[in-house]
């Protein structure tokens, strides 16, 4: 437990701070525009227009060297602008996850010749990175990931299935975890990471429909794709041990307490008029901050350990699991506050809003890592296992 | 500088503040030889400034010894009197020897003034509360005093008389503030301690030929709990986050609705791991789990601070949830 005995409340450096304004500025222009119940979509909302412009205005790839193209800064800068990329429900899918897992993951693992050819195009918000573990029969058991890279003399032909990949459909290239020697019976051993450019001949992707009818996530097939040698990032087996320090990225963000913001400010602007303030309203709105401040805090305290270059995978998992349970709790609430009101007095947007969070809410605590999976994290970092 | 102190705080509470003496105390025993213990040993004078006497700390630098009263169950107002010494000597007043409990639900009766249900009103030697919108310092000694809930709390009735005797101290202060502020410290400090209790005791009690920590659903709980308590620890900290020696409200508002939920669903999940055993009188787990009931309805359950924060937000009349987040976590 001495890993989390030391999350303690953070200071956000004054530098980092200081580009709150400027892109809070940019987004105000940008995307107020757009309807809540679009911007509800957050990081799941997809507008390659927004990334590159985000991109030209150095608003992406801010952890990143200089000489790769980012902005050279810390974690708390990146920390900042996601923020308010979030609170505004800013659609920024396209880019985030390569932003947030891709280039950070080849900037610690790849060669120099990757580096150059991918993070550059990142931090312009041109290109675009999905991730390949999830499997039909690999979910939370991702050891026993099947598709498998078998060498040849060309380099490496894989074939297999991924499924869930978000945003796959609008990406350039994958990262998939595959086996690359032994079989499941090794689990952890011998898997690798490696880059699948997504138009490669034998590669095949499908958008899987979601419960509220949007497409963001897919099933991607690989019959008999020819990778380059130098397709494999990092080292051949070490696949598993670059993918849990890839997944303390995906799981320490604000991404993990904002999800479901854009939905609670547009019910605060009806709780702000004078028909939609109730005490009842009142009391849940401090309710509901009284949850996310506790957990701010602890996000921008892990931030802080991840800025020392530390790897707080346990705290990391606590702040997912409560942040995403908080975030679920949000429709539910606003729904029972608005529907002990007369049905016709409820703004419609609000309701629209509503529904969509309430539908996407179910995925909060299934993306990067179930409840469960992040509780038995949590019990290792405790001793229990 | 701050481990040393909160060691030094510990240790002393550690030898002095036993399970046996917090039983004693509250059944009946004066607490005065660990108030003793306590006054030579100047920490309650933490937040009085140097050239006061004191040792000129701001609250964020006590929050660690304010979370050692609950997680020792300090069966004195420690919490509060360093809280209230602090502000005696800002506001110019002299400080009286003694322990003092901080009240603000006051109301004027017939022939004199009353503190219903104060916390650690038994045994505190001093009252620090608001009457008529002044604050005034006055003696339980010559109060009327009727037992409250929770052992050590009691409702204090001082006649006119007594009144007119009492210590006037200048000033506009937030009491209710200060009162939660010591409140949500002691319960994360009780919280953080019923939590490795319970952690402790998953790793000790066999069923089934191994410990009851091998199985998964108390592996869950146990990761629950743990999510809480460091919740509240943080938002504990939050509310004493503060340059000088006085919270700022809506900090506190965040840390005592925060803690004050927090108890309740660590207080079950303390006992339902505990089985039975947990469950009696002579179990030391009692002496935690009443605190964080009783420290959760004192000084405003999480109900009433979520409507003071929920105002807050609601009467901006624009602007981001987020500001009201960040006005609360935001620290230099
Ligand atoms: C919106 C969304 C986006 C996603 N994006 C991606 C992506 O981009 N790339 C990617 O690779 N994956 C992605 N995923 C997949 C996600 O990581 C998996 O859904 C997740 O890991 C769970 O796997 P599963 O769905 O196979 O559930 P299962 O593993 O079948 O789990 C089902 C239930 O059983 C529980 N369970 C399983 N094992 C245990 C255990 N040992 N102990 C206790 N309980 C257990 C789980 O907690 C869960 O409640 C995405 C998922 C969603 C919903």
């Amino acid at each position: 437990m001495s890993a989390l005995d030391s999350l303690h409340l953070t200071a956000i450096p004054p530098e980092a701070e200081a580009l709150r304004a400027q892109v809070r500025a940019f987004l105000q222009d940008a995307v107020t525009r757009i309807p809540a119940h679009v911007r509800a979509r957050s990081w799941g909302g997809y507008d390659s227009n927004l990334s590159r412009e985000l991109g030209q205005r150095g608003f992406l790839g801010l952890t990143l060297p200089k000489e790769y193209g980012g902005g050279g800064r810390t974690p708390f800068d990146r920390y900042v602008v996601v923020e308010e990329f979030l609170n505004f429900g800013a659609p920024v899918g396209s880019h985030w996850i390569a932003e947030r897992q891709s280039a950070p993951l080849i900037l610690k693992y790849g060669s120099e010749e990757q580096k150059r050819s991918f993070i550059p195009a990142i931090c312009r918000g041109e290109m675009y990175f999905c991730i390949g573990m999830s499997e039909p029969n690999a979910g939370s058991d991702l050891a026993s990931v099947k598709t498998r890279a078998t060498r040849n003399d060309k380099g490496w032909v894989l074939n297999g299935q991924k499924i869930w990949t978000t945003n796959a459909h609008n990406c350039h290239c994958m990262i998939a975890l595959v086996r690359t020697s032994g079989t499941g019976e090794d689990r952890q051993k011998g898997l690798s990471q490696v880059i699948v450019d997504l138009k490669l001949p034998g590669v095949t992707v499908r958008p899987i429909t979601d419960l509220s009818g949007d497409s963001h996530f897919c099933e991607v097939f690989f019959d008999n794709v020819q990778l380059a040698a130098d397709a494999v990032l990092g080292r051949e087996g070490d696949g598993w041990e670059q993918v849990m320090s890839e997944l303390a990225f995906e799981r320490s963000g604000p991404e993990r307490l904002f999800s479901s913001i854009v939905l609670f400010d547009e019910w605060l602007a009806y709780v702000r008029t004078p028909q939609g303030r109730t005490p009842e309203s009142v009391r849940l709105a401090g309710r509901i901050i009284a949850q996310l401040a506790p957990l701010r805090a602890m996000s921008v305290a892990v931030t802080g350990k991840l800025a020392r270059g530390d790897s707080p995978v346990v705290e990391a998992a606590l702040v997912k699991d409560l942040g995403t349970g908080v975030e679920q709790s949000i429709p539910a609430l606003i729904a029972d506050d608005l529907f002990r009101r007369p049905a016709h007095e409820v703004p419609l947007e609000l309701l629209r809003t509503l529904n969509y969070v309430t539908q996407a809410a179910p995925s909060f605590s299934l993306r990067g890592g179930t409840r469960d999976i992040l509780r038995g994290m949590i019990a290792r970092g405790l001793g229990l296992r | 500088m701050d481990d040393l102190l909160s060691d030094a705080l510990r240790q002393l509470l550690q030898d002095q503040c036993t399970p046996q003496l917090v039983r004693a105390v509250e059944s009946g025993q004066s607490p005065a030889g660990l108030w003793a213990q306590l006054e030579e040993s100047g920490f309650a004078d933490a937040l009085v400034p140097e050239d006061q006497g004191g040792a000129g700390l701001a609250l964020s630098d006590v929050f660690p010894l304010l979370a050692l009263c609950g997680s020792q169950a300090v069966p004195v107002p420690l919490a509060h009197t360093m809280l209230a010494r602090a502000l005696l000597a800002q506001a110019g007043v002299d400080r009286p020897q003694g322990s003092i409990a901080i009240a603000s639900v006051t109301s004027r009766q017939a022939g004199g003034v009353r503190c219903a249900f104060t916390s650690f009103g038994r045994v505190a030697d001093w009252v620090l509360t608001a009457i008529d919108g002044a604050t005034v310092l006055l003696p339980t000694a010559q109060a009327a005093s009727e037992p409250g809930v929770f052992a050590l709390d009691a409702s204090l009735q001082w006649t006119e008389a007594a009144l007119s005797r009492a210590r006037q101290v200048p000033g506009a202060h937030d009491l209710e503030a200060l009162q939660a502020c010591a409140a949500a410290a002691q319960l994360s400090g009780a919280l953080m301690d019923t939590f490795h209790r319970t952690l402790q005791y998953a790793n000790e009690r066999q069923q089934f030929g191994r410990p009851i920590g091998k199985f998964q659903a108390i592996q869950h709980q146990l990761s629950v709990m743990a999510e809480h308590a460091f919740a509240a620890r943080m938002a504990a900290q939050m509310g004493c986050h503060s340059a000088t020696a006085a919270p700022d409200r809506l900090r506190v508002a965040v840390a005592k609705a925060r803690t004050s939920e927090a108890a309740l669903e660590v207080a079950g999940l303390a006992h339902s791991i505990h089985g039975a055993i947990g469950f009696t009188a002579e179990f030391d787990l009692q002496l935690y789990t009443r605190r964080l009931h009783a420290w959760r309805q004192a000084a405003g359950s999480e109900s009433y601070w979520q409507e003071v924060l929920g105002e807050e937000l609601v009467d901006r009349r624009d602007g981001l949830a987020l500001d009201l987040v960040r006005a609360t976590t935001d620290v230099d």
